[in-house]
């Protein structure tokens, strides 16, 4: 075991491993973590703890992935190259493996300008740092944990031990590119990728007969990202705005129909959406499971952690498997 | 070339309003082609003053000039005196004018004419580009001649991050994504596969994180050296 988590241990069992994500609160109340923690427990392998997710202050996700452990949930903690540079990185890296934590995933982070897609002020106007990349806080990481080493060379005494993954548009912009993007982050030392929300099953299962082709699934555990569709407006925004994201005509029309069906009423029309989006959930879970390559789901319900447990139960994903000590 | 954009007037005049003497100081190369500070621009800055001045009943002398350029002495020493003789110098010249100018009018003030922008060219009549960040440490042979250093909007060395959109990067639809084009790029030229390779991280201390940077020609200043001791060692022979 390189790490030892609960995800590493469920991945390497051989059983299709199940993540979910949960979001900081942009507020000091740790109560908003510890809740959204109990609705995650127990109904996936570890859960997501994003990073200032679309550029916008909240719980650090060290703090919030601790809050998370703390209620038995296992974290992974999100790192972005946005908002530290190599050093602020290995220290928070050193402070989360003292702090319990074993899973990391690295990112690139979204752009300071995002500010919640301008739904909020954010921080437009911040520096960025970026003074590594993802591939190369990915072999930080690495380096840290096998060698024992900072990414400067002096030794670390206690290495810590995460699990390390990293994410993986494999349908956006250039597309023929993205093999080679995963196959760079593998040999930085991915263990486990989670990709970017697929609804696009066809284009998907193209670009992982490629993986397939290269060998990247047997040095990486691929865990299909799932983002749970609340409405036909979700959908199409995601289509149309969302980076590598294709949404199919026929789902949108399917969610548009379950719209239709509640008539006037906007109560009905919100939970015959989020039902439809449930069932469209399920769905894209078997098509993705069933994907030659794939090792697991990442499912995001995003600021709608309650749902995961109806998804992971009617799924067939449920119960989770356990492992003494992890 | 440096190119810069014109300051808006308001803060021009909230620099210049306690002055009683100003020269608006022209810099007549990169920042004359973008049309920010040339001769032509100072002149025009420079009435624009004299009007606001008017307006506002303040008795103020405004005057413009312009060299050559203000990043090397052997433009302005002509012309330093005349520049001595105002109470503040408004440099139209880029950031590095500006500074270059400061070290030498002793107690005479010298602000910012203008913002300056970036290293690019000229893509179109009329619009420029940003396209090196001067980070020390060139490694565009190894990216198809584009930079991700001064491109990509998050510096990235290892490809695109998921935010490219039809080309497109995610900061804005007006913006290329440089990996795009990299890519796109290195296909034509048949040299993809060299965009494998991990490349580790940075050593940044090239670029400006290691702190102001200089250039030292040795050959350049050992001529010059030799130079100005030639009539000295002349005259101690006689
Ligand atoms: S790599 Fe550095 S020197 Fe080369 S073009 Fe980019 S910023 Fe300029
Ligand atoms: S979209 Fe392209 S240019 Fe923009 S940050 Fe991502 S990789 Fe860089």
């Amino acid at each position: 075991m390189k790490s030892g988590s609960n995800l590493e241990q469920v991945i390497s069992s051989g059983v299709p491993a199940v993540t979910a994500e949960l979001g900081p609160p942009m507020s000091a109340d740790p109560h908003e973590v510890i809740k959204k923690a109990q609705q995650l427990k127990g109904f996936c392998d570890a859960a997501n703890i994003t990073d200032c997710q679309t550029a916008v202050v909240r719980i650090s996700s060290i703090a919030a992935a601790a809050i998370a452990f703390q209620q038995g949930l296992e974290p992974v903690m999100q790192m972005t190259c946005r908002d530290r540079n190599r050093i602020a990185m290995q220290a928070d890296l050193l402070g989360a493996a003292a702090l319990g934590l074993k899973n990391c995933l690295c990112l690139a982070g979204d752009h300071q300008k995002f500010s919640a897609a301008g739904r909020l002020k954010g921080h437009p106007g911040a520096k960025n740092v970026y003074d590594v990349d993802t591939c190369q806080l990915v072999g930080i990481l690495k380096k840290m944990r096998d060698e024992g080493k900072q990414e400067g060379g002096d030794p670390i005494e206690v290495a810590p031990k995460f699990f390390i993954g990293a994410s993986w548009t494999p349908m956006a912009d250039p597309v023929d590119f993205r093999p080679i993007n995963l196959m760079k982050k593998v040999n930085a030392g991915a263990d486990f990728i989670q990709t970017q929300g697929i609804y696009d099953i066809e284009g998907f299962r193209s670009q992982m007969a490629k993986i397939v082709n290269m060998g990247l699934h047997e040095r990486t555990a691929i865990l299909g990202g799932i983002i749970v569709p609340k409405s036909a407006m979700m959908l199409k925004y995601m289509d149309s705005s969302v980076a590598g994201v294709s949404v199919p005509k026929s789902l949108i029309d399917r969610m548009n129909k379950a719209k239709a069906a509640a008539g006037e009423d906007k109560k009905k029309m919100r939970e015959l959406q989020e039902q439809e989006g449930i069932k469209i959930t399920i769905e894209l879970i078997h098509q993705v499971l069933e994907t030659p390559g794939i090792k697991g789901v990442h499912i995001q319900a995003i600021e709608w952690e309650s749902a995961i447990e109806g998804i992971v139960k009617e799924a067939g994903l449920y119960p989770r498997p356990t492992f003494p000590g992890a | 070339m440096i190119v810069g954009s014109q300051k808006p007037i308001e803060e021009i005049w909230s620099m210049v309003k306690d002055f009683k003497k100003v020269l608006v100081f022209g810099c007549n190369t990169c920042v004359a082609i973008c049309h920010a500070g040339g001769e032509k621009e100072a002149a025009t800055i420079a009435s624009l003053i004299r009007m606001r001045a008017g307006q506002e009943g303040k008795a103020m002398e405004v005057n413009h000039m312009g060299v050559m350029r203000h990043c090397e002495p052997e433009y302005f020493d002509p012309v330093i005196e005349e520049v001595k003789s105002y109470d503040l110098v408004l440099s139209t010249a880029c950031g590095v004018g500006v500074n270059f100018l400061s070290d030498r009018t002793g107690t005479i003030p010298v602000y910012p004419g203008i913002n300056t922008s970036f290293y690019g060219a000229v893509e179109a009549p009329g619009f420029f580009k940003e396209l090196c960040a001067g980070c020390g440490d060139c490694i565009v042979h190894l990216t198809g001649g584009l930079c991700p250093i001064a491109r990509c909007s998050k510096t990235l060395m290892n490809g695109p991050c998921g935010g490219t959109n039809h080309g497109k990067c995610e900061v804005s639809n007006e913006v290329d994504c440089v990996w795009y084009l990299i890519v796109e790029r290195m296909k034509k030229l048949g040299t993809l596969e060299k965009l494998s390779e991990v490349l580790p991280p940075r050593n940044w201390s090239t670029s400006r994180d290691g702190g102001p940077r200089r250039v030292s020609v040795e050959h350049i200043r050992e001529y010059e050296e030799q130079e100005a001791q030639k009539p000295e060692t002349a005259g101690g022979k006689k």
